[in-house]
């Protein structure tokens, strides 16, 4: 299960090596932005390096490459598609042609390396005005897509306003983001909260992503991790009533009853439907001790 | 699997990095400093000289200033080193 997906600086050793110790579900390695120009050439050879030895094991593995409107990305998919990275993310990605471009270039490789075609996935990063208009092309734009990523800080500059710690200017992107994930069939991220300071402030913003209906939210500190895994992974008490919605529809079928209600509120489809999403979420987390769905 | 052409360096001198100089020259030469010589020096070297290998390198002076770098980045900033090094100016 991914809720927090962290940024790491593909060319600092002293954060990269400890990468899989700071708690997150998916650990981005950075040759975007994080990386100057005439290093981009070290990070890709340290990143690969660094993978390869440490594994970085219980931490699913996205490499952050630069946009195809640089003359960097083709190496940094030569130099990463061999590791078998669960996911790429291509920044900047603002029609559904962005993602053709580079899962043609990722398939031409997988084939030159005998990898069966698909095996490494893209989270599209989307952070133009553009972007979030296309977002259901980008989305439904490849096989490959697994995820799409809003990128609020670049965003905001497109859209000349400023970034809040609130976010209103973002509501909408959120919703739109998260409307086209849905209908395509694949995850949504949310952007970092960048007040590495505020973790009050992070939480908040946590929790406003939850409620849009994001699958989680990436962080650029490592102080931040924590606070996103709480915010989405399912309480006790959302565990403990999916855990009753499934007995109750288990008892009424028994019973021959077609209606069901649960705590004064009928019980229908959509009801079911959470409720089985929240104690599969929490079972991959380890969650809800030894109650099992009858 | 070019030889050396030029002088380069790589990495930095921050914690756990390490900063690797170096140009052509004949036969194979490595001069290392580091915090952790005594326990880890030939470990060291013995990286280095496998990557130098690997690259096909025969002829160059190497030298590494260690901040407490693992292995993996040791590797690293040499095998980016000799790739700079081969590449002309």
């Amino acid at each position: 299960m991914r809720r927090s997906m962290l940024f790491l600086p593909g060319n600092t050793p002293n954060i990269l090596i400890n990468g899989d110790a700071l708690g997150a579900d998916a650990l981005i390695f950075d040759l975007e932005d994080a990386v100057s120009p005439d290093e981009k050439d070290a990070a890709r050879v340290l990143v690969r390096s660094a993978i390869k030895a440490l594994g970085y094991r219980g931490c699913e593995i996205i490499v952050r490459i630069n946009g195809i409107d640089t003359p960097y990305w083709q190496d940094d998919l030569r130099e990463m598609i061999p590791l078998r990275p669960s996911l790429i993310m291509p920044p900047k990605t603002s029609c559904a042609q962005d993602v053709r471009t580079v899962d043609e270039f990722i398939g031409r490789l997988e084939g030159e390396l005998g990898f069966e075609a698909g095996t490494v996935r893209l989270i599209p990063l989307i952070e133009t005005a553009l972007g979030v208009e296309n977002a259901y092309e980008i989305a439904s734009a490849s096989g490959r897509v697994a995820a799409i990523f809003l990128g609020g800080e670049d965003l905001t500059a497109d859209l000349r306003c400023k970034r809040t710690r609130e976010g209103a200017e973002i509501a909408y992107a959120r919703s739109r983001m998260v409307v086209a994930a849905r209908a395509a069939g694949v995850d949504v991220y949310d952007t970092p909260f960048t007040d590495v300071n505020d973790d009050e402030g992070l939480v908040l913003d946590a929790q406003t992503a939850k409620s849009f209906g994001f699958t989680g939210k990436a962080a650029i500190s490592p102080r931040h991790v924590p606070g996103i895994n709480e915010v989405f992974s399912p309480s006790m008490a959302e565990i403990d009533y999916a855990y009753e919605v499934l007995e109750a529809i288990r008892l009424a079928k028994e019973q021959g009853r077609g209606a069901v209600a649960l705590r004064g509120k009928m019980i229908d489809a959509p009801i079911v439907a959470r409720a089985r999403q929240t104690i599969e979420a929490a079972e991959q987390l380890g969650l809800g001790g030894n109650r099992h769905e009858k | 699997m070019s030889s050396l052409v030029r002088k380069s360096a790589a990495g930095t001198m921050e914690s756990s990095d390490v900063f690797v100089e170096i140009e052509p020259a004949d036969g194979l030469e490595i001069e290392i400093e580091s915090v952790v010589q005594q326990q880890f020096g030939q470990a060291i070297e013995q990286a280095v000289r496998d990557v130098l290998c690997g690259q096909g390198v025969t002829g160059a002076r190497v030298r590494l200033t260690d901040r407490g770098a693992l292995e993996c980045v040791i590797r690293a900033r040499v095998e980016t080193a000799v790739r700079r090094g081969k590449e002309s100016a």
